[in-house]
């Protein structure tokens, strides 16, 4: 052993197979917390999409406002700002959420919250480009058919701008879950801060944080094999995409995965 | 000929339609009565297809009107204006005027059989059992009734328009607009297409057919219109407009087709 070495081998491969029952919870709380803000950031993004698409001018301002701002500042600022900050000013103080069985304490509230606000901005510029790219033959067929936009949308404009949201979405959520790691700073014990707890009381640095950096290599791993499928699945009924689009696509996933 | 119905089932009143300072069309009026073909012709840019997409309010319009089986479509008259009317009301008038397109505009994620059956259930709110066997039957009308579980990228040109086809006659319309149906075709899938048209021509079905194709307007259009510049410039049975055109401007639209 290199003298000065400080690596205790034993500690790590406990810590590895037969993690503390407050390793599992903070995975679990990384994994749901990813998944609900990538959810509901979907549905923000849609939303914002549709007014920056929108014929009145005070929606696209809005869309192209909202983007802005999101995408303009940093996720911690957000998160500090929207939890500590409002609480600070007393515009909110988050008391406890009781949903049956489950407590939504006020961290949770602000992380979710954030997280999807912040989701939605970016995502929001991923389904503008997905629905940018649809052809435009494709709204005037709706149309003649007699199809309200909100049926066009779900039936026929939707699925095939999923094929094309598909890709940037993976790479979004592959951030979205390494962007969990800073609810840490306002007490969430989700991954990265329950090994920051064990590292208080332990001092095995190096080990906890292998560890950490493990466990998101897995579960951004996952999430590219599902990837994966679900993009094979969405392109089974059409040849390879233009490479004009697939080209465009590439684009939107580089500038979104820039933060 | 067509028989004469005392109202027109479609009436294009004094249209005029500009984007920006550029004039489409310039006050065209014409009748189509039930049962009629009417084929317009005439040079690229001349407005025809945009004539045809206000029938549908695919496109707006500046002033005239715009009737089918008496209904205005897209536009409400109010002391001497026009306003639009809301979606709702303009999606229910689209559901009577079957629409064709130049480059088919399939729905990529359905199947053949699917883009058939998807306005009757999911816009009229058919039963879907009922739907799929009349989407079946129209297929077979069109003879690709083996191409029902294809996607629209595993077909060819003509194959694709013809599903184009049965998908608006799937709606029961009470008129059918074709914007150039074959021009996006190979030359050898031309054919196949026109046969359908021809074919629901001899059914009673009522037609506006934007096309280049003047044999085919010989033989299935009752009346021609001929337009140039965003104007009329000429109406009549198509033998009498290819062998005696009245206009000159007809004359040599049909030379440049030689």
């Amino acid at each position: 052993m290199v003298d000065g070495i400080n690596i205790d081998g034993a500690f790590f491969l406990r810590y590895l197979f037969n993690p503390p029952a407050i390793l599992w919870q903070g995975l679990w709380l990384t994994i749901w917390i990813s998944i609900v803000a990538q959810i509901m950031g979907m549905i923000v993004g849609l939303l914002i999409a549709l007014c920056m698409r929108s014929r009145h001018w005070w929606l696209r301002a809005f869309g192209r406002f909202y983007v802005w701002i999101w995408r303009g500042t940093p996720v911690l600022v957000q998160l500090v700002l929207i939890y500590t900050g409002v609480a600070a000013a007393g515009f909110y103080k988050y008391p406890d959420i009781t949903i049956g069985f489950f407590v939504l304490t006020g961290p949770l509230q602000a992380a979710l919250i954030a997280l999807s606000l912040n989701e939605g901005a970016y995502m929001a510029e991923i389904f503008r480009a997905a629905l940018g790219s649809i052809d435009k033959g494709q709204f005037d067929a709706v149309k003649a058919l007699g199809m309200r936009p909100v049926t066009a949308m779900r039936y026929i404009i939707l699925p095939q701008a999923a094929r094309i949201v598909i890709p940037p979405l993976g790479n979004e959520f592959t951030l979205l879950i390494k962007g969990t790691s800073l609810l840490a700073v306002i007490g969430i014990r989700e991954l990265f801060g329950t090994i920051q707890q064990l590292n208080a009381a332990t001092f095995r640095t190096f080990e906890l944080f292998v560890i950490a950096a493990i466990w998101y290599l897995v579960l951004t791993s996952i999430m590219g094999f599902v990837q994966r499928h679900i993009e094979a699945y969405y392109s089974r009924y059409d040849p390879p995409l233009s490479s004009q689009t697939k080209a465009r696509v590439k684009m939107r996933g580089l500038i979104s995965a820039q933060r | 000929m067509s028989n004469t119905t005392p109202s027109p089932l479609v009436s294009v009143e004094a249209v005029h339609k500009s984007y920006g300072a550029l004039e489409i069309l310039k006050g065209i009026s014409f009748d189509v009565s039930r049962g009629e073909v009417v084929c317009l012709i005439g040079p690229s840019g001349s407005g025809k297809t945009t004539m045809v997409r206000c029938i549908n309010h695919l496109e707006t319009i500046q002033a005239g009107r715009i009737t089918v089986g008496g209904e205005m479509i897209g536009y409400r008259e109010h002391n001497g204006h026009l306003l639009e009317l809301p979606e709702s009301r303009i999606s229910l008038q689209r559901q009577k005027i079957g629409m064709v397109f130049q480059r088919f505009n399939l729905f990529p994620n359905l199947t053949a059989l699917g883009n058939i059956t998807v306005g009757p259930v999911r816009v009229q709110r058919r039963r879907e059992a009922e739907v799929r066997a009349e989407a079946l039957e129209l297929l077979r009308r069109v003879r690709l009734a083996d191409k029902a579980d294809n996607f629209p990228s595993q077909l060819s040109g003509g194959q694709q328009q013809r599903v184009a086809i049965a998908r608006a006659l799937a709606m029961k319309p009470e008129v059918m607009l074709f914007d150039e149906p074959t021009s996006a075709l190979d030359p050898e899938t031309v054919g196949e297409v026109l046969d359908v048209i021809k074919e629901l021509a001899a059914e009673g079905m009522t037609m506006i057919i934007v096309t280049h194709e003047l044999g085919f307007a010989r033989d299935v259009a009752d009346r021609v219109i001929m337009m140039d510049q965003g104007e009329i410039v000429e109406i009549g049975a198509a033998t009498e407009m290819f062998s005696a055109p009245r206009s000159d401007r007809t004359r040599a639209f049909l030379q440049s087709l030689k």
